[in-house]
This record gives structure tokens, C-alpha cells and sequence, in this order.
């Protein structure tokens, strides 16, 4: 889809909004409607949209594979880590009051943080399987391995 | 007036989604049918919308109009653009699957409170006046939803990260363009 000047010049307006409007639906979440799951689709639907229009080795060189494992995988760690820390510092797994000196402080750090986790693997994990479907379909049209 | 509006709003909401519902079944172009669903999930997060469920309607428009629609166009990218046409038989035998799994959701939707009502566990439980008086006090977060979600609920919040995890490791390696080995 190159050749297509509007769309191109569309696509390059919009996505950095798209992502803007991702980080702002991950951190206004106590605050508003919305949170990790959403802005991790949102965030997914800005590179999913450059990847319509600029093809998908460019987006492979936006985000490689092993970024899309690191994404998925690193969004479940920083939840559960979330929780090991907060065993660490003497309270039970999750409970957040632990991780500041105040415990309203600590349950805000903690939310913010587990908000975060679910954001960057619902992230990875959108881009990731909308990748896995655009390369398959490429790879049958071309020559045969 | 507000909720005579709303009233109006929503039965004008069902009724698209009913429309469109059999607009999707009628259709034999799977493109314009995946183009469809898309419109049946904004239309949900409307239904959702009128109904003061914010953040479950956000997420059905993202979701489900969004991401659903265009993977489902990569779906159709590998198969075919139509449907295969089915002997009479067939079509009949969907027909009856389909209408008994209809009749016994809405049979079953006749045990469940009406729309509102005050008595019902949601109401009642005394888990909802900690969740929503004792949330402002404990957590100093306005939106109740997410405290519930990220600190009250927490453990269940990471399952479904977990589950996303699975997911998309499934499909990595079932559709996965990772080196394989050959035999």
C-alpha cells in the first residue's frame, strides 16, 4: 500500500495521537474510564494501522520479533514482581500498602505499576498475533521455502 | 425526561443491533460481514454506554470494533472472501442448533433480576459498600473500577494477564514464523 500519498500522510498525523492518546488512557486510569487493557489495544492499533500502510518489514524493523516476546512476556513479569516485591517488603503478594511510607501512597505506586504490566503485555500480545497473521498470509503468496 | 431518554436511546440501540445481527447472517461476502461484526461491537459499547458502564465500553470499542475487525480481515486474507454455499439440509440443521441455543439463553435470561432492580446481590452484598465507600478512603483513586480491578481484585487481574500471555504464546506457535527445524 505505498504508493497511497493520503493515506500515508493520514497515517503519519494520526499515529503519533493514537500512541499519545495509549499513554494517556494507561496513566489516567485511576482517574477516568480506562486503563492497562485499553491503552495496550489502543497503543496496538497505532502499529497496527503503520503496518497497513507501510508495510509489514517495516514494521518488523519498528518492533522486531524479539521485542514482541519481550513485550508479552515483560508485562506478566512486572505484575507478578509487583506482588514479589511487595512479599519482600512484608506484606502478603499484591498487597500494595507495603511499597511506600503512606499505604494510600503504596496502593498508587502499586496500581500504577500492575496497570502498567497488563499495558505492555496486551501490547505485545496484539501486535504480536497481528504480525504472526500478516506474515503467514505473505509467505504463502511467495515462493516456497 | 433524562431516563425516558436514555430509554429511547437504548431501544434504538437494540434495535440497530438487531438489524445488524441478521444483516451478518443474511451476508454471504465475509468481508462485508467482518466489516459488520465491527459495527455490531460499537454498537455493544453504545448499549454499554447508555447503561453508565464506561470502562467496559471502551473496551468493547477497542477490542471489539478495533482489533477484532482487523484480525478477523487478516483471517479472511488467508481463506476466502465467501462463504461456501451448504446443501438445504444443512442450512436446516444450523437453523436448529441455532434456535434451541437461543431459546435456552433467553429461557435462562428470565431468571435474572430486571434491569435496576435494588434487591439483588449486587445491591445487597456487603462487599459493595466497602468496595465503593471504603475505596475513596483506602486507595484515594476516584474511579472505583479500577481499584477493584488492580488492588481488590488483583489476583484476578493477573490471571487474565496470564491468559493474554497464553494466548498470544499459542499462537506464536501454532501460526509462528519462528526457524523450524525440517525432518
Amino acid at each position: 500500500m505505498t504508493e497511497h500519498t493520503i493515506l500515508r500522510v493520514v497515517a503519519k498525523l494520526t499515529i503519533p495521537f493514537i500512541l499519545l492518546f495509549a499513554l494517556y488512557v494507561q496513566f489516567h486510569g485511576e482517574y477516568g474510564p480506562g486503563g492497562g487493557f485499553q491503552a495496550g489495544v489502543i497503543f496496538a492499533a497505532g502499529i497496527i494501522l503503520y503496518t497497513l500502510i507501510f508495510g509489514l518489514d517495516e514494521a518488523r524493523r519498528v518492533i522486531p520479533p524479539w521485542a514482541v516476546r519481550a513485550l508479552i512476556s515483560g508485562g506478566v513479569l512486572i505484575y507478578a514482581g509487583t506482588g514479589v516485591a511487595c512479599m519482600l517488603l512484608g506484606g502478603d503478594f499484591l498487597d500494595y500498602n507495603v511499597l511506600a511510607h503512606k499505604p494510600a501512597h503504596g496502593q498508587h505506586l502499586g496500581i500504577i505499576l500492575v496497570e502498567l504490566g497488563v499495558g505492555v503485555t496486551v501490547t505485545g500480545g496484539m501486535i504480536g498475533i497481528f504480525f504472526v497473521f500478516a506474515g503467514r498470509g505473505r509467505r504463502r503468496e511467495g515462493t516456497v521455502e | 425526561m433524562d431516563d425516558l431518554m436514555i430509554e429511547a436511546l437504548t431501544l434504538v440501540l437494540l434495535t440497530l443491533l438487531a438489524v445488524t445481527g441478521l444483516a451478518i447472517a443474511r451476508l454471504r461476502n465475509l468481508f462485508a460481514a467482518a466489516m459488520l461484526t465491527g459495527l455490531f461491537s460499537l454498537l455493544s459499547a453504545s448499549v454499554f454506554m447508555a447503561l453508565d458502564a464506561v470502562d467496559v465500553a471502551f473496551t468493547e470499542a477497542s477490542v471489539g470494533a478495533g482489533i477484532t475487525t482487523v484480525l478477523m480481515l487478516g483471517a479472511l486474507a488467508l481463506t476466502r472472501g465467501r462463504e461456501k454455499t451448504v446443501t438445504k439440509m444443512r442450512t436446516a440443521q444450523a437453523l436448529l442448533v441455532t434456535g434451541v441455543t437461543g431459546a435456552a439463553l433467553v429461557y435462562a435470561t428470565l431468571d435474572m433480576p430486571h434491569f435496576g432492580q435494588p434487591d439483588t446481590p449486587v445491591h445487597t452484598h456487603p462487599v459493595r459498600a466497602h468496595y465503593l465507600e471504603a475505596s475513596e478512603k483506602e486507595i484515594h483513586i476516584p474511579n472505583a473500577v479500577t481499584s477493584v480491578l488492580a488492588s481488590y481484585r488483583g489476583y484476578d487481574t493477573l490471571g487474565e494477564v496470564t491468559v493474554i500471555f497464553t494466548a498470544g504464546i499459542g499462537v506464536f506457535v501454532l501460526l509462528g514464523t519462528a526457524r523450524r527445524r525440517r525432518r
